[in-house]
Formats: C-alpha cells, structure tokens, sequence
C-alpha cells in the first residue's frame, strides 16, 4: 500500500503541474515558447499516466478494490481532493511566465535528483518509467534554468518579476523534501536535497538573484491530501465530465 | 457590400468589414526576435536539409525552439541553427549566367561515358 | 532594357509551366499583396483556431483524450508559425501581421468565432472543420509560391492526423450513453452549416475572373470544394449513425453527388462583420497573451544583447 502511494504522489505531481502548464496552451509570450511549454505539459502528462498505469496495476493485483478495477482515469478522474497526493507546489497557479519557469525549475531539479535514484532501484518497473522520464526531465531542467536567468538578468521588470516569483514560491520548495511515510527507504530526500540547493543556487546566482535567507517556514500538507484552496476548483475543472457523467466512456 | 468582387472567402479572401476591430493600439513590437534558419539531419549519414524558419532571442534558444517546433514527430537527430541575416544567396536575376552554362557539360556525368559490359562495377 | 511587360511576361510562363515562384524572384506587387494577405490570415486562422479548442484542454474526460488535444492544439500553432513565417519571405514582419490581427485589421477564418460548448464539440471540429480545411489545404500543397507550398505540405502531413481523431472522437461518442450520443448530435447540428459556410460565397457571387485562379494560388472554386466536402461528410456520417442538420440533403444519381440546402448568408456576413458570438472573445484573448507576452520577449532580448556584448569583449 505505501508503494502504490508513493506512486500515485509521483503521478499526482506530474498530472497537476501539467494541468496548470496546459492553461498557456494558446496563451503563451511568442508562439515557439507556446510550443515549448506545451511540449513539456505534454512530458509530464506521459510521465503521470506511466505512473497510474503502474498504480492502477498494482491495486488491481492488491485485491483492496472490490468490484472495482482501477485505470489510469479511475485514478486520476475519481478520486476526492483529499486522496490526491501532489506536492503543493504544482497546484499553485500558473502565475506569470516568470512563476511558471521558476515552478518549473524547482520542479524539475527534484525530479531529476528522485528519478536518478528510482532509476538504481529494485522495483524494476518504477526503475524503467524513471528512466524514460529522466531523458525528459533533463531537457525540462535545460529549458527551465536558461529561462530563470533570462528573466532574473534580463530587464529592471524581468528581474523584478522574478523576484516576486522567488518570494512567492520558495515557502513551497521545502515540502518535496519532507518524508511522507511512504517513500520507501530507498529514497534519500535529504541528498535528493542537497543536489538540488546546490544547482538552485548555481542558477539563481547566474540569474542575479539571491536565495531567499533566513529560515523560511514552509509549507507542506499535499502529500497527505491536505491541499491549498486552488486544488478544489482545479479538480472540479478536470474532473467535470467523469463526475457528470460516471457511466461514459470516452 | 462589394462581395461580388470576392471570390472564395477561405484564406485570403476574407473581407475587411469593419466591426470586429478591437480596441488594440497598435505598436511596433520594440522586442521583436530575430529570425533563424533551421536545418535538421533527419538520421545520421544524411546532410542537414532546411526544415524552415522560427523566432528566438539567442542561438541556444533558437536550437531548443527548432527541437520543440521542427522536431515533434522526431524528424531528427541533429539541428543546425543560423540567423537568417547571415546568409548570403545567389542572386536570381543571374541565374541563367550562373547555372545554365552547367547545361551542356554532360561530359561531366558519369553515365556519358559508354564502356563495354564486361567492366563491371565503374 | 527589360521592360516590366517582359518581366511579367516571364513571370507568367514561370506560373504556367508549374515553376514554384521563390521569395527573391521579380513578381508583380499584386502576386506578393495577393500572398501576404492569404498566407498571412491563414497563419491568423491557425493561431486563433487554437482557443476554441484549448478550451477543453482543463476539461479532457481521459488522460488519453487529453493528451491527444494538447497535441492537437499544439500542431495549430506550429502551422501558425510555419505560415508566418512563409509570409516573412514577402517582406512584412511576423510582429507587424500580429498587430494588424489584433487591431482587427487581418482577418480569420469566421469558423472560430463559434463556441465550444461540450466535449462532443471537440470531435465536431476534428471531423468537419479540420475536413473542410484539409480539401482547401491539399490543394494549397501545388500553390505558386514556393514557401506557402512548403509550408502546407508539411502541415497537410500533420493535419491527417487531426480530422482522423475528430472523427474517432465522434465514433466513441455516437456508441456510448444516451447522453453522449445526444451530445455527438447536437454538436454536428451546431458545426455543419458553419463548416459549409467555410468555403466562402457560391460561385454566382462572383462576376470577374480571379486572378488567383491564374496565378495558380489557388486552384478550385468555392462551389467545387464545397461539394466534395458535402459527398465526403454525407457518406461519412451513414458510420456514425447521426444525421447533417438539412431537410433538403438527398443524392442526386443524375449528376452523381449529393444535393443540399441553402446556407443562411446572412448569418454568414454577420460573422465575418464581427457580430458572431464569440469574435470579441477570440481577439481579447490574442491581445492578452500578446501584451502579457512583452516583457518576457523584451527580457529574452535584453539577455541575449547583453551575454553577447560579453563575448565581443571577451574576443576583442
């Protein structure tokens, strides 16, 4: 049970930011950066539906459903806001584009430090979708941090929005590295941690900002299914069609 | 209404009526890109070819724009980016004086050349 | 001395022999006018074509269903910009073309100033408006002008794709519950007279020559497209057991295709007006997305000036 989770905390996190993503499809600065951000939206989706896919398996062979056989849409469509396990960070609006890559940047630095360690894993079949979505996180890492430091040293406005963004954001930051219970003790968040400041800090300092000091409180509650306000009507947007119609099929 | 002059009303044909004109000031974009050419290699062995064209503010964003826009359905496995500005044509008026003098070389393909079956291979 | 009669001369025995016109070649200015305004909306088309649909994104009823129309959408606005650029190589800028759309001066396809207001509205527009713009696209692949037609032929390659899921949108649909089967009705009632009206005016409406025509920008009338379309969607929608919204839809075995209603013209002059119901919301959402979007280009700008004045020093 604490596997299936830990795997539904990873599936929540990728579909919720990609839901947020998926808001500057059609919206976007200029229109290559539209495209762009689409196809990262599009990464994370992927990458969640791998992970629903594998949950969904494993509480069909758990037994714990009756009656019931679990899908990624099952998963992803029919459960209440307090069963979704994502990291509050991806809930967050999208905010300006300045928002939007910093959470990306954020985001992503962390997936990469928890899928390298996935990847060494026993669980073969979380080692595998690890791997396929290291390729993409990469890529999301390069794009994101090269739009932190356009933006943190590009213009007064540019700089100053990201500095909104930091301040804004960073109070989010410290949850990814809190233990929920249920990683299993393979998962060393506190290295995961460690990478992760290090290259943060690198890219800020590039972007002429600074990490926000002192000690920040931070806040935490989505793992265990305590969310912020914006969860609610985020869920109620994507989840309308299943609920208002539970015997379709689409 | 002079649509009798219209012939299609698909792409460029659509009429200037007037009345759905915002109220959007026009003003020249101060931040507009520059424009890049992109060339892929589709697989390895093959040449870069020109795929098309796209906006990016500097040369890493141009390459990371071309994968995003030329390279969805994984049209290929290197990008070749330059700023159009920097590329120097031919100019088309001489093309008869640059390309039609090739025209009676044949001596330089290689299938002028008529050689006897037995050499195989040449 | 060559004359400007022999350089049109030249120009036109080019078009006649089915060689492309490419963007450094001497054309008359109406040939270039005539291509900037077509290529240019047509980009508009794409780009505002996203929003209708970009609407349901949030809203997907599946992860597969989802996925598909982010990437769907997202395709429209790579056409956009293949188009836009295309109609750079006539000389205008792509943030002059944006301009003119937004203070009403470019136009767009009216298609997109109608709602989307179920999920079935997703697979409608698939299958009809993607279906009436592939007749007009295809044909679009043998245009004179060079870049347009390279242009097209990479975005014909992408849009097969885009009215094979509409329609299979559609297929889920008319085999599910009885509310998703009234859902797929309603939205073919809602799309088809609208896609009809895509093709533009009858061919009636007409009374000069098109000059078009003859420089082989484009190479079939209204009336023509329109009726393959009608043959294609009336044999079509016999799969999924739904029925086009006209009384007067029959096949004819004299001339071997289907006859059909007339098209409420009015409506249609009103939309291409402004008046349809959704033509504010299309152009305020450009507007927003371009005003938001301008200090993220200019700092993308500034950025890259200033890591470039550092390499020139760094060099010298």
């Amino acid at each position: 049970m604490q596997q299936i989770n830990f795997i539904l905390s990873l599936a929540d996190a990728n579909l919720i930011l990609s839901q947020r993503n998926a808001e500057w499809c059609g919206h976007g600065p200029v229109l290559e950066q539209d495209i762009a951000i689409t196809n990262i939206t599009l990464d994370l989706l992927g990458q969640a539906r791998n992970f629903y896919q594998y949950a969904a398996s494993l509480v069909n062979q758990s037994g714990n459903m009756p009656g019931n056989i679990a899908t990624e849409d099952s998963l992803a469509y029919r459960r209440t806001e307090r069963e979704f396990k994502n990291i509050l960070l991806c809930e967050l609006p999208k905010g300006d584009w300045a928002q939007t890559v910093l959470r990306q940047f954020f985001y992503s630095v962390f997936c990469k430090g928890l899928y390298t360690q996935l990847l060494q894993g026993q669980d073969a079949q979380l080692s595998a979708i690890a791997e396929k979505s290291l390729k993409e996180v990469l890529y999301h890492v390069r794009w994101s941090g090269e739009w932190v430091m356009r933006l943190g040293d590009g213009t007064a406005e540019s700089n100053q929005r990201m500095k909104q963004a930091l301040q804004f954001l960073w109070p989010y930051t410290g949850e990814m590295f809190m233990p929920a219970g249920f990683e299993n003790n393979e998962i060393d968040l506190a290295s995961i941690k460690k990478q992760w400041l290090s290259q943060v800090r690198s890219i800020l300092e590039e972007a002429t900002l600074q990490l926000p000091a002192g000690n920040i409180f931070m806040q935490s509650g989505g793992k265990k299914g305590i969310h912020t306000e914006h969860m609610g009507f985020l869920l109620a947007e994507m989840q309308y069609l299943q609920r208002m119609y539970p015997d379709a099929n689409w | 209404m002079n649509h009798q002059f219209i012939k299609k009303l698909y792409y460029g044909d659509i009429p200037d009526e007037p009345g759905s004109g915002a109220a959007y000031i026009a003003k020249a974009d101060t931040a507009a890109w520059p424009l890049w050419e992109v060339f892929i290699r589709s697989k390895r062995g093959l040449d870069h070819k020109h795929a098309g064209s796209l906006k990016a503010a500097d040369a890493t964003m141009a390459i990371e724009n071309a994968r995003d826009v030329y390279t969805r359905r994984q049209e290929g496995v290197s990008i070749w980016v330059v700023e159009s500005k920097n590329i120097h044509a031919s100019n088309p008026d001489d093309a008869e004086s640059f390309f039609d003098p090739a025209e009676d070389k044949v001596y330089r393909h290689p299938s002028f050349y008529e050689l006897p079956d037995e050499v195989k291979h040449m | 001395m060559t004359t400007i009669h022999q350089f049109e001369n030249d120009f036109q025995d080019k078009i006649d022999q089915e060689a492309k016109i490419e963007p450094k070649d001497w054309m008359p200015d109406a040939y270039r006018k005539t291509n900037l305004r077509q290529i240019s909306q047509h980009a508009h088309s794409e780009v505002v074509g996203m929003l209708p649909e970009g609407n349901w994104i949030t809203r997907a009823p599946s992860l597969k269903r989802k996925a598909i129309l982010i990437a769907k959408v997202q395709d429209e606005a790579g056409h956009g910009l293949y188009l836009y650029c295309a109609a750079e190589t006539l000389g205008q800028s792509r943030e002059q073309m944006i301009d003119d759309l937004l203070s009403g001066k470019a136009k767009y396809s009216s298609i997109f100033n109608y709602p989307t207001l179920t999920w079935a509205d997703m697979g409608a527009i698939g299958w009809l408006v993607d279906g009436a713009a592939i007749l007009n696209q295809v044909m679009l692949c043998r245009t004179s002008y060079g870049p347009y037609a390279r242009a097209m032929v990479r975005i014909c390659k992408e849009e097969s794709f885009h009215q094979r899921q509409g329609f299979e949108t559609l297929l889920v649909l008319s085999k599910g519950t009885a509310a998703q089967k009234e859902m797929c009705q309603d939205a073919i009632n809602r799309w088809w007279w609208p896609s009809l009206m895509m093709f533009g005016p009858k061919d009636s409406e007409s009374t000069n020559s098109d000059q078009s025509m003859k420089w082989k920008i484009k190479r079939k009338s209204n009336d023509e497209l329109r009726q393959n379309f009608v043959d294609m969607i009336a044999e079509q929608i016999k799969l999924l057991g739904m029925t086009l919204p006209d009384p007067h839809l029959k096949w004819n075995e004299q001339k071997k295709s289907y006859d059909f209603g007339e098209i409420n013209w009015e409506e249609f002059w009103n939309v291409v007006k402004g008046n349809g119901p959704c033509n504010k919301e299309r152009i305020d959402a450009r507007i927003k997305a371009h005003e938001q979007g301008a200090w993220v280009r200019e700092a993308a700008l500034a950025y890259a000036e200033k890591k470039n004045k550092i390499k020139t020093v760094s060099a010298a």
